[in-house]
Order: C-alpha cells, then sequence, then structure tokens
C-alpha cells in the first residue's frame, strides 16, 4: 500500500464516520423528548455533515479520481464504506443515541487533539476546525449521560443496557492495522492503540459520575474501519441515503 | 400558519359604550399603537384568544417538521441535506420562541402540548399534506414558507409585545427558507424531464392546500372583526391570500412551472391575479381530522412526547439531585 | 405541573462589546443545560459570544400600573442631556 492509498483509507474513515453518524442523528430529527433537545441534535448532525463534506473532499482530492465528497457519500456500496461499526447501529432509544454520541465523541475529541499536529497540513486544518466543535459535543454529551445516568431507577437501567449494548463496538477504535501504520510512520496521525489510554480516563470520568458501570471484557466487534464486515444494518441506511442519486443517475440538485 | 381558523371567546366587536373604563383604556392604547405587555391589565377574551393563536401558531411549526423531516435521510447531497436540517431545525426553534411567548400568558408549554395531544388544539391545515417527492421539499420551501411570510410580516405589528417580538426574530430567520425551497424548485423545473415531472407533480398537489393556508374567505370568517380592532391580525384572510397569489405566479412562470388553476388570469384594473378558491369542503375536512396524514402526524407527535417523558423526567431528577445538598448547607 | 422543566430567561452579549441583551426564554432542568440550550437554541447563526441564563421565577419586575410614577417624572429633568446646553462653537469641541 503507497502512503498516497493510505492516506485515502484514512480520510474515508474520518469522512465516514461523520457521515454515518451524521445520517443517523438527523433520524431524531422532529422525534426528540422535548424542543431544546431537537435543537441540541440538528446543530450535532450538521457539526457532522460539514466534516464530513471537509474529509471526503479531501479524500476525493488525494485519491485524484474526480470524486468529490458527494459521488463518495451517495455512490460506494457497503463494502466500500469505512466507518466504525459503532455509528453504524440503529438509534436505539434516545439514551442509547446519548450514549453512543458521547463514546464517539469522546474518541473524536482525542483523536482531532493529535491531528491537529499531523505532519499533513489539509489534515491539520480540518481537525482544527472540526476540534472545536467536538469539544463542544463531548460537553453536551457527557452532560446528557451524566443527567441520564444518574437520573430515575428507569433511567439508570435504559443508560446501563445502553452501555453494555454499545461497549463491544468500542474496541475497534484503537485496534491499529497497516493503514493506521503508515499513517503513524508518515507522522500523519497517531497510532490508535496510543489513544486508549486518554480515551478510557475521560470516558472513566463521565461514566463514574453517571454512575454508570463499564462492562468487563476486552471482546470487540470489527469490521467497519476497514470494511471487511459492517452491520446488516448499513445497507438499509445506504438504501435510503442513496436512493435519488441511484434512481436518477446524473441529475443535478 | 397560523392565524387560521381562530376564534374569539366572544362573538363581534364590543361597541364603546358597553366597555368598562379598563376596556376602553385597553382598546386606546391598542389604536394608538402601543404593545400590550405581559403584566398590563387585558379582558380575558383578549387573552384567550392570544393563548389560542400563538398556540396554535406554535403547534404549527412544531408539527411542520415532520413533512420535510420525511425527507432528511434522503436528502439527493450533503449540502442540500445539511440546509433542510438547519430550515427543519429553525421550524423547532419557532416552534420554542412561540410557546415562550405564549407562556408570558399564564399557560404552560407542556398544557399546550397535551392540548394539542388531545385534539382540543389545532395546528396548521397544511402540514397534514404528504411530502412526496423530493420537489416537495423545494415547494413546501417556497409555497408554504412563502404563505406564512406572508402572514408572519404582518403580524410583526400584531399588539401583544411577545408575539410581535417572536414574530420579529421568526421573520428574519425564514427568510432563507422560501429562498432555499426556491432555489431546489430551479435545479428541478430546470433540470431532467423526471425532475421537472416532480416539480409539475409537487405544485399540482400543493398550490391549493398553500392557498388554504390564510383560513376560510373573509365573508364567513366572523371572528375576524374582533381580532382586527384588538389588532391581534393586522390584516383579513383575503387580503392575505391575494398578495400570495400576486407574488408567486410570476415565481411560478419562471420556473416553467403550470399553475393548477385553469382560471388564473391576470384582473388590470385590480392590479392582481383572479383565481379560483380553494375547495373549502377540503379544507373543513382536513380541519376536523380527515385530511391525508393528520393522524400519522398526531400518532408521530404523541408518540414522541410519550417516548421521551423518561428523559424529561431523569434530567429534571438528576438537576434536584444536584441543587439539593446545595439547598442543605 | 410541578415536572415540567424551569423556565429560563436568556441574555446574550453580542460581537461588538454591547451588554448582554435579553433574547428569549427556554426550558432546561437546570442552569448548566440551560446555558448549552440558550447556545444551541439563540446562537444558531453567530449572534453571540457570551451568555447569561437566569430562572424566570427569579426575575422581579416593576408593575405597569406604576408607570407614570416611575418613568414620567424624568421627563422634565432636560437638563440632564447634553444638548440642553449651548456651548458657543468658538469655545472648542466638547
Amino acid at each position: 500500500m503507497t502512503r498516497e492509498e493510505a492516506l485515502f483509507q484514512f480520510l474515508l474513515r474520518l469522512g465516514d464516520n461523520t457521515l454515518v453518524l451524521g445520517q443517523r442523528v438527523s433520524e431524531w430529527c422532529g422525534h426528540a423528548p422535548v424542543l431544546e433537545e431537537d435543537i441540541a441534535l440538528a446543530n450535532t448532525a450538521l457539526d457532522l455533515i460539514g466534516q464530513t463534506q471537509l474529509w471526503l473532499n479531501l479524500a476525493g482530492e488525494v485519491e485524484g479520481k474526480g470524486r468529490d465528497a458527494d459521488k463518495l457519500a451517495f455512490l460506494r456500496d457497503v463494502w466500500d464504506f469505512r466507518n466504525l461499526l459503532l455509528v453504524e447501529l440503529p438509534n436505539g432509544d434516545f439514551g442509547r443515541t446519548m450514549m453512543r454520541q458521547f463514546l464517539f465523541d469522546a474518541w473524536q475529541s482525542v483523536l482531532l487533539g493529535r491531528l491537529m499536529n499531523s505532519a499533513e497540513p489539509r489534515v491539520a486544518e480540518i481537525a482544527e476546525k472540526a476540534g472545536k466543535e467536538v469539544a463542544y459535543h463531548v460537553e453536551r454529551s457527557s452532560g446528557t449521560v451524566v443527567g441520564l445516568g444518574d437520573g430515575t431507577e428507569e433511567s439508570h437501567a435504559r443508560m446501563q443496557a445502553a452501555l453494555d449494548y454499545l461497549w463491544p463496538y468500542v474496541g475497534e477504535m484503537f485496534a491499529p492495522d497497516e493503514v493506521d501504520e503508515e499513517m503513524a510512520r508518515a507522522g500523519i496521525a497517531p497510532d490508535p492503540a496510543g489513544l486508549r489510554e486518554e480515551y478510557d480516563a475521560l470516558v472513566g470520568r463521565v461514566l463514574d459520575e453517571a454512575t454508570l458501570r463499564v462492562p468487563e471484557g476486552r471482546f470487540f466487534h470489527r469490521g467497519g474501519k476497514n470494511g471487511a464486515r459492517h452491520t446488516e444494518h448499513l445497507g438499509h441506511m445506504l438504501t435510503q441515503m442513496q436512493w435519488l442519486q441511484r434512481a436518477y443517475p446524473g441529475a443535478s440538485w | 400558519m397560523y392565524a387560521q381558523m381562530i376564534r374569539t371567546a366572544s362573538t363581534g366587536v364590543k361597541p364603546r359604550e358597553e366597555m368598562t373604563p379598563e376596556e376602553r383604556r385597553f382598546q386606546d392604547r391598542i389604536d394608538a399603537g402601543e404593545k400590550i405587555e405581559p403584566k398590563d391589565w387585558m379582558p380575558d377574551d383578549y387573552r384567550a384568544t392570544l393563548i389560542r393563536q400563538i398556540g396554535q401558531h406554535a403547534h404549527s411549526e412544531v408539527v411542520g417538521q415532520l413533512p420535510e423531516g420525511n425527507w432528511i435521510t434522503r436528502a439527493p447531497t450533503l449540502e442540500r441535506k445539511a440546509i433542510l436540517l438547519a430550515k427543519v431545525q429553525d421550524e423547532a426553534g419557532h416552534g420554542l420562541y412561540l410557546y415562550s411567548a405564549a407562556e408570558t400568558l399564564g399557560v404552560s408549554r407542556d398544557e399546550l402540548i397535551e392540548l394539542l395531544h388531545e385534539g382540543r388544539m389545532k395546528y396548521s391545515s397544511i402540514f397534514n399534506y404528504p411530502t412526496l417527492n423530493w420537489a416537495d421539499i423545494g415547494a413546501v420551501g417556497w409555497l408554504v414558507d412563502g404563505a406564512a411570510i406572508v402572514n408572519q410580516v404582518a403580524l410583526q405589528r400584531t399588539s401583544y409585545g411577545p408575539y410581535s417580538r417572536a414574530m420579529i426574530r421568526i421573520c428574519k430567520e425564514e427568510s432563507f427558507h422560501a429562498r432555499q425551497g426556491y432555489s431546489i424548485m430551479m435545479a428541478m423545473a430546470f433540470g431532467t424531464p423526471e425532475q421537472k415531472r416532480m416539480a409539475q407533480d409537487a405544485v399540482d398537489r400543493l398550490w391549493y392546500p398553500a392557498l388554504m393556508m390564510f383560513g376560510p374567505p373573509d365573508k364567513d370568517s366572523v371572528h375576524t372583526a374582533q381580532s382586527m380592532a384588538w389588532k391581534i391580525k393586522v390584516a383579513t384572510n383575503d387580503e392575505l391570500r391575494q398578495k400570495f397569489v400576486n407574488q408567486t405566479i410570476p415565481q411560478m412562470e419562471y420556473l416553467g412551472l403550470k399553475c393548477p388553476d385553469p382560471d388564473l388570469k391576470w384582473n388590470e384594473e385590480k392590479q392582481g391575479y383572479d383565481f379560483t378558491e380553494p375547495d373549502w369542503d377540503e379544507f373543513f375536512d382536513v380541519i376536523k381530522g380527515n385530511g391525508p396524514c393528520n393522524v400519522d402526524r398526531m400518532n408521530d407527535r404523541v408518540k414522541a412526547w410519550e417516548k421521551g417523558a423518561w428523559v424529561r423526567d431523569a434530567l429534571l431528577a438528576h438537576a434536584r439531585k444536584k441543587a439539593a445538598p446545595a439547598a442543605a448547607e | 405541573m410541578k415536572d415540567e422543566w424551569p423556565l429560563w430567561e436568556v441574555f446574550i452579549r453580542g460581537q461588538h462589546g454591547m451588554s448582554h441583551r435579553h433574547v428569549g426564554s427556554l426550558h432546561a432542568p437546570d442552569a448548566e443545560t440551560a446555558i448549552r440550550n440558550a447556545r444551541d437554541v439563540y446562537t444558531r447563526r453567530n449572534e453571540g459570544v457570551s451568555i447569561w441564563v437566569v430562572q424566570a421565577a427569579h426575575i422581579a419586575a416593576s408593575s405597569p400600573g406604576e408607570k407614570g410614577p416611575l418613568f414620567e417624572p424624568s421627563n422634565s429633568k432636560v437638563y440632564r442631556h447634553p444638548t440642553f446646553f449651548d456651548i458657543p462653537e468658538d469655545a472648542g469641541a466638547m
């Protein structure tokens, strides 16, 4: 794998994570528990869609085959997606949505902090802009996770169930492969395994305050970031998301 | 839309000689163009009419998220997705501003939401029509928001201060809504034959429902007089409808789309278009709950509210726990 | 309704060194959430650099009935306004 090929894959991972999660969060529109949350979720989704445009446009530029963010988002099939399995899982209830958001925000905030010092200036520039958005996301989602974890008996049970369900999808964030190794060698991105300590400290602090218990066991599902085996859910999401572009090819919208 | 089908609690306007001194002073302030503020004295009917009108307006914004939200996950480009999401988010914000304005009159947001869910308060008939193809999203922005803006620009001058201020903020934010809708319509109307067909289909289905947004004809709108005297409404349904048609037809012609009204024509004498009234029987059917989407819309909202109950309770419970030790110190 | 989230009034300071200005209200379970909600609801168009929130129930307001005694007496104090005084141009800028 050349450095350019690895960089392309790495950028797809960043862009597909925000694309797929942004799509999931936008499914909430009009259905949140209270108007203020509706508005807040839409802000998060908007940030994620904006980050997607930046990452995927850069990916297309690096690839050099004339694909822009829209072509990459709407005209690839499941096996070409490089997002973490975590973000393609269905929303579940509001508690699970916020727990997933927090688990992702925490990771993204640690990662973007490192990417701001990337040897690739275009990556550093996007990380700088996205970093500010994500700093707010993690503040908001951690506040909600604490409130719901330490709220009522029912909310506590729901949040613990959400954490138990989602935790086996966290490990994939930190599992390096040859793309990551190439990125680390080039000084473009950190070794994913090196983010774990900071992540665990941040997540542990919030979950503690939320009176929630991190499940034991280090098993985790994998197959999203290298596209080897996505969940069944991603195909359904793409069916919906890509429908117009697929049904009316070549139209401009 | 919003001021549709509002009924004042009393019928007709009270003649000046029958007014109490308080009512007379109140009417004088309104006539002098003063704004009425929350703690000011106001007739009970004025308060009740405002609660209904503002509440209905707020509900319309919130239910109005649904037909457009229907297309967020299917928007054809990332930019269109972001714009639509930001637009629907604005509707939630507008609902929030309006509930806040209603709350200054002594009714809580949760009370208003319950009245809506129990079917004791209405929302605009337009949101009971479905959005069936992507051009509907353009047509909703262009026609539905266009119609709403005509009404809301007028309402900026309404006599109740908090309502007027909410309208000013909403109008400022809303000016992008109609434009984004028209931008979608341009892409569709000037696009492929299939896109053009979608655009025409959307206009065919949404034209008359958009005209209905201004409410029944003035001759059948018995309660307009009191609302006008109180400056809760500042223009009649027919005046606003005419204004909307006049400004919209040239925009439709630019797109090369056909108005589904075969009798529409320019009237040089009145400097406006003559047009066919919508089918008012259909309108009253929709208002009564028999529109194509009434049941689904209400089920969606009730389900969201009920499914959110544990979240609202939990966050409040957590806030109280946190506050408790501090209060004990 | 005892279990409704309290109402908060929101004050935003804009970009240009102006005072915080009342922009509207919202509901939130506590002050921290109220600030976050205010950020999400009232600064969507880059309107502010600082947020205050205060629970609506904690605001004391003057009564409309006292408008006359409270505010009319200042009408006659015209000498508080700089334009009351004529300063000859020869005296220079003041």
